[in-house]
């Protein structure tokens, strides 16, 4: 089967996938089928969690997309994650119709406070779903295409690039922080009630948005993946390893980096869509350039260059993030320093390299032979 | 995206070597802050000749196959491949496309990718992005492959990670490569440096039967290595051609031992 094909040889991914799909099945099961008082209930909002951590594993995958296999050290890819995120915002604003403080059917609560007479001409068309959807794709794949062009053209690589990755989302952190630019300024676009019809507040939507999110994660793993095994994915790492030689070879090293960082940009798009509806909120923080260089992190620790590697650094590092700015708010920030830099001193190849260690000194196989 | 129409272009036909020289530089000139590194070079490779060329360090050389390849543009001059191609006009990748292929003074090979690997990136063919992602090995390329492995001698290490072959093995790979793009014209840049005795034989007999179907250009410090391929042998000095003949008229040439194999 096509799925098994693209997986062979991808045991980190195989286990990583069955786990979610387990999950997939768990959750929902032990949320709307066990009833609310039973030890085994699984409480709405941990639903939600969970579903926000998926989102957060797809981001990590199109990360180490870019960054483990071509070698491109994006610091902005927050910034396609946020556009996707307000692709979705302002679908859901429009969905709020006449229910909003001002009661005002054509304008967001925002707009008519700024007392704005019609409908901005780049808000047209939000109202419709499969438009909106349509955006989550194309504007992050778009400043992606326009963005790498340009730098992949003139042959910025390294760290230069790295920074110009952070100077565009920090650029739209300002740009979209500005009321006048239409996108709800620093509150940014929130107090959203339905999705397609559907309650956002009901424990079946979380669910089916817990779903989707999973199934977008397997999807854009598998999409990742079958990148890695064909050709292209070949030439990709060869670019990461001598560019120079491959463009001897006669390869258009610019055309690769820009689609590939095309398709990473979309698929953050999507995980930031996905990610708006669980939260209820999308604002120029999600812009910051520190929540770009978080994600690099999570690769950094779960393990370049093997996407389950980023699947797992994403989930573990939100989870101790979620657990301790519980326990103790201030201290995450110096935490998730400390992780990286012994990360980076003791396990250069990550958690996924760890396993994989393991592995190649027999104990997995010995203790299951036991 | 149709980046790889105007690529395949130049594959279709031979370049044209009517005039029996497939290479043609003339009245180039190349300085780097105000260092002439070509100086009025004017100097023809003919079809399917394997030529030599040396050369004191700072020579030239490597600007020279840096201009052939597009890495560097001249200040003037010309720079044809055949009758008909003007390298001038054409980047890295179509350059490569046209034919030319070259290997470089460090051996720098895929290294985390298999020997096969290395080969099936460097073939020849479509280059196009749309096109890769759903590329599979042909029964012809697989046998291309397999035919070069057999010519460099690597048949064993198929799937051996190319990063792990020894330095010698590398550089065969390398040539390897440059074989499966089906260059009309093969620049090699010292493929002997740091080799065994061994080794340098293997090397010399491998360019030596690869001559008549390619035309070679090898840059060599090795003077030993030299003598035993080369036919023709030209020497470079302070950016232009100092001499040019058979290895025993050039060391004859007084010229030459004054400025090289004196020294």
């Amino acid at each position: 089967m096509f799925i098994t094909r693209i997986l062979q040889n991808d045991r980190g991914g195989q286990i990583m996938l069955a786990v979610l799909a387990l999950v997939l099945v768990l959750v929902p099961v032990l949320n709307l089928l066990v009833p609310e008082g039973s030890f085994l209930h699984m409480p709405t909002y941990l639903v939600t969690l969970l579903g926000k951590y998926l989102t957060y594993a797809l981001l990590a995958v199109a990360v180490d997309l870019v960054w483990g296999y071509l070698g491109i050290l994006s610091l902005g890819h927050g910034a396609f994650f946020a556009l996707g995120g307000y692709a979705m915002g302002m679908y859901l604003m429009r969905q709020i119709g006449d229910r909003g403080v001002y009661g005002n059917a054509n304008l967001p609560d925002f707009m008519v406070f700024l007392n704005w007479k019609e409908l901005p001409w780049f808000w047209q068309g939000f109202d419709m779903f499969w438009f909106a959807m349509l955006m989550v794709l194309l504007v992050p794949g778009l400043l992606a295409f326009v963005f790498g062009w340009l730098a992949f053209r003139s042959r910025v690589t390294g760290v230069y690039l790295s920074i110009i990755t952070q100077a565009l989302t920090y650029a739209l952190l300002l740009a979209f922080f500005r009321n006048e630019m239409g996108f709800g300024g620093n509150n940014g676009l929130t107090d959203f009630k339905d999705i397609l019809g559907f309650s956002l507040q009901a424990d079946g939507t979380r669910v089916t948005l817990f779903a989707l999110s999973g199934l977008a994660l397997a999807g854009g793993y598998l999409l990742c993946r079958y990148i890695i095994n064909s050709k292209l994915g070949r030439i990709v790492v060869a670019i990461r390893d001598a560019e120079s030689r491959t463009r001897f070879v006669g390869y258009r090293v610019e055309h690769y980096k820009v689609w590939v960082f095309t398709v990473s940009a979309m698929l953050a798009g999507i995980a930031g869509a996905l990610y708006v509806p669980q939260v209820g909120i999308i604002n120029p923080g999600e812009f910051s350039p520190l929540n770009s260089i978080e994600i690099v992190i999570w690769v950094a620790i779960g393990g370049r260059a093997t996407l389950y590697g980023a699947v797992l650094g994403a989930i573990l590092v939100n989870y101790a993030k979620t657990v301790f700015t519980g326990l103790m708010p201030e201290s995450w920030i110096f935490m998730l320093g400390a992780l990286f830099v012994l990360v980076t001193l003791y396990l250069p190849q990550g958690l996924a390299g760890l396993v994989q260690q393991f592995q190649a000194k027999g104990w997995l196989q010995r203790r299951a032979a036991a | 995206m149709s980046e790889g129409a105007h690529l395949r272009q130049p594959e279709t036909g031979q370049p044209d070597a009517s005039h029996k020289a497939i290479l043609y530089l003339e009245g180039l000139n190349v300085s780097f802050d105000g260092f002439k590194a070509i100086n009025d070079l004017t100097l023809y490779i003919d079809s399917g000749e394997l030529r030599c060329i040396i050369g004191p360090n700072g020579a030239g050389k490597t600007t020279m196959m840096d201009i052939i390849t597009g890495k560097t543009r001249p200040n003037s001059g010309q720079a044809w491949f055949g009758q008909t191609v003007d390298l001038l006009k054409l980047s890295e990748p179509e350059i490569a496309n046209a034919g030319i292929g070259r290997k470089f003074q460090k051996p720098t090979v895929f290294e985390s990718h298999s020997v096969a690997e290395n080969l099936e990136l460097a073939m020849h063919g479509n280059k196009s992005v749309w096109y890769s992602l759903r590329a599979r090995l042909s029964g012809e390329q697989q046998a291309l492959i397999d035919e070069t492995l057999q010519t460099i001698g690597l048949t064993e290490n198929y799937h051996q990670q190319a990063g792990a072959l020894s330095h010698g093995q590398k550089q065969w790979l390398e040539i390897g490569m440059l074989l499966v793009q089906k260059p009309h014209l093969l620049l090699v840049d010292e493929p002997v440096a740091g080799m065994t005795h061994q080794e340098m034989e293997r090397t010399a007999e491998l360019l030596t039967s690869l001559a008549g179907k390619h035309s070679v250009v090898v840059v060599e410090h090795d003077m030993d290595f030299v003598r035993s391929i080369a036919n023709k042998v030209t020497v470079l000095h302070q950016g232009s051609v100092l001499a040019e003949g058979t290895m025993d008229e050039v060391q004859n040439d007084q010229r030459v031992i004054e400025v090289y194999l004196g020294e």
